[in-house]
């Protein structure tokens, strides 16, 4: 792969046609607006938003050991994960800190499919390949998927025409294999969103038609073309982990606030003595979610302040379009992580105050 | 769509010169690029600016862009409105959403501005490039 290159989507023309705004993301060059991040972001709240995440990369381990590697390099628990069911997890170094955060997928016994970030995509298949268990083949599967995204409360409608699997019948982070619009598809029930929704991971040859299908079943719901932009602000509403922002190579599972995916009574892993100890010991810092109560916007990389004192910074902030808050996310020390604490943010070298609240900023009523 | 009598800067502000006080806010063309904004963040009054000096901000869903004062001088008056109702950016930008009056320290700047016409064949060299 060259990596000065910047590659495109099978879905690159259809973009421009849309009126997609283009810039470059982790090397590709990919939609960051359509309508409007606000618009794009109420859309998928309120109807349905339809994404191109053909940029994630996807990583296949099969071989009569891959359920061995699995556990080795991940921390969530696997042997918890029935065929057909999808597990929120990350890959761990020795230091208890991300390599990554991934879905894995079990398709049998002993095969999982993995999706990964897009910016990692390369990192994460050498490293599972450098620590899989003898009789585990690591296959690099991110050429052979293009990957389109549908979220928001008309999903089901949007694409039930389009599909004998019966979509209602796959529960949140299930999947299915199947036809959608007359092609291969591997169907799952997850998101990126907060909303109910569902990804498709098709071959990039078929992406155009299947986008155009869907686009043609949503026009009466009122589907829209979302971006990275709406992409960035719903999954924050929903308090999910962005890799290079919230969580990275520096932070570790359980300060990032996510020990309900770190299983560490399930045998060994890589990183888990850190973790075992971190977790005896009390994390000194936390990831916590914030709102502005002073005017001002807090965004990416803004210093933190704490009782005057420098204290890090925003690791991810904007307004939020549907809370209609301006919301973040930030790591403080474990003695200030309580939810009313306040501590000031520095926008634009004017401290301005905030205040940690309970996350998810927004979840969804749950109609099923 | 961009009044004669005003002026602008390829920075996409516009000045409407009343007497020795100039009336500041941003472009058409600049609060479409920027899309819904959320945020204005001006000056106080008796804050002082040079030309091309930042004095204020607004703010999109996704972006922070900076706002350049078009000449030198003393923030008279700011517009409060644009606190409660930043929308008025999107939806009048060259009338309603005024950010701020200024009084001028050197006329000569303006010499230096674009009239309406000029600004509208600067865009479309913008948009052709």
């Amino acid at each position: 792969m060259n990596s000065v290159e910047i590659r495109k989507t099978p879905l690159n023309a259809i973009h421009r046609q849309a009126g997609g705004r283009m810039v470059e993301f982790a090397g590709w060059d990919m939609p960051v607006q359509y309508a409007g991040p606000m618009p794009e972001h109420l859309a998928v709240r309120n109807r349905a938003g339809i994404f191109d995440v053909s940029h994630m990369g996807e990583v296949e381990i099969k071989g009569p050991t891959a359920e061995e590697t699995i556990q080795r390099v991940t921390c969530n628990d696997v042997r918890r994960l029935a065929i057909g069911q999808i597990q929120y997890s990350a890959l761990i170094t020795p230091k208890g800190t991300f390599v990554d955060d991934i879905l894995v997928h079990r398709m049998g016994q002993n095969h999982f499919f993995l999706c990964v970030n897009a910016s990692n995509q390369i990192k994460d298949y050498e490293w599972i390949r450098d620590h899989a268990a003898a009789g585990s083949d690591v296959v690099f599967r991110s050429d052979d998927f293009a990957q389109i995204a549908v979220q928001g409360p008309r999903t089901l409608d949007i694409l039930e025409p389009l599909t004998e699997v019966k979509l209602a019948a796959i529960g949140y982070y299930w999947f299915a294999w199947g036809k959608f619009a007359g092609v291969e598809a591997l169907i799952t029930r997850t998101g990126y969103t907060g909303e109910d929704g569902f990804e498709l991971y098709i071959h990039p040859d078929h992406a155009a038609a299947v986008w155009m299908r869907i686009m043609e079943s949503g026009e009466r719901a009122g589907i829209q073309p979302a971006g990275l932009a709406a992409r960035n602000t719903l999954r924050l509403e929903a308090k999910m982990a962005l890799y290079g922002n919230d969580i990275d190579d520096t932070t570790t599972v359980l300060e990032a606030d996510l020990g309900w995916i770190c299983k560490l009574d399930k045998g060994d892993f890589i990183g888990r003595d850190v973790l075992l100890k971190q977790r005896a010991e009390g994390v000194s810092r936390r990831l916590i979610g914030f709102e502005m109560v002073g005017r001002g916007i807090a965004r990416d990389h803004y210093p933190i302040e704490l009782d005057g004192q420098p204290c890090g910074h925003v690791t991810s902030g904007s307004p939020a379009p549907f809370l209609q808050k301006n919301i973040g996310l930030a790591y403080l020390p474990k003695d200030h992580c309580a939810v009313g604490t306040e501590f000031n943010v520095i926008v634009r070298e004017k401290p301005v105050a905030a205040r940690v609240v309970p996350t998810p900023f927004y979840k969804r009523a749950k109609t099923s | 769509m961009y009044p004669e009598e005003y002026l602008y800067t390829k920075d996409h502000e516009w000045i409407h010169v009343q007497g020795d006080v100039g009336i500041v806010g941003i472009t058409d063309y600049a609060q479409h690029e920027l899309g819904d904004v959320v945020y204005v963040d001006l000056p106080e009054v008796g804050d002082s600016f040079e030309a091309a000096e930042p004095f204020g901000s607004v703010e999109s869903v996704k972006a922070v862009s900076e706002v350049f004062s078009p000449i030198s001088g003393e923030v008279l008056e700011v517009n409060a409105k644009l606190e409660d109702t930043p929308e008025l950016v999107n939806e009048s930008p060259h009338q309603k959403a005024w950010m701020i009056k200024i009084r001028i320290s050197n006329s000569e700047e303006l010499k230096e501005m674009l009239s309406a016409e000029e600004y509208q064949e600067y865009l479309q060299e913008l948009s052709g490039a």
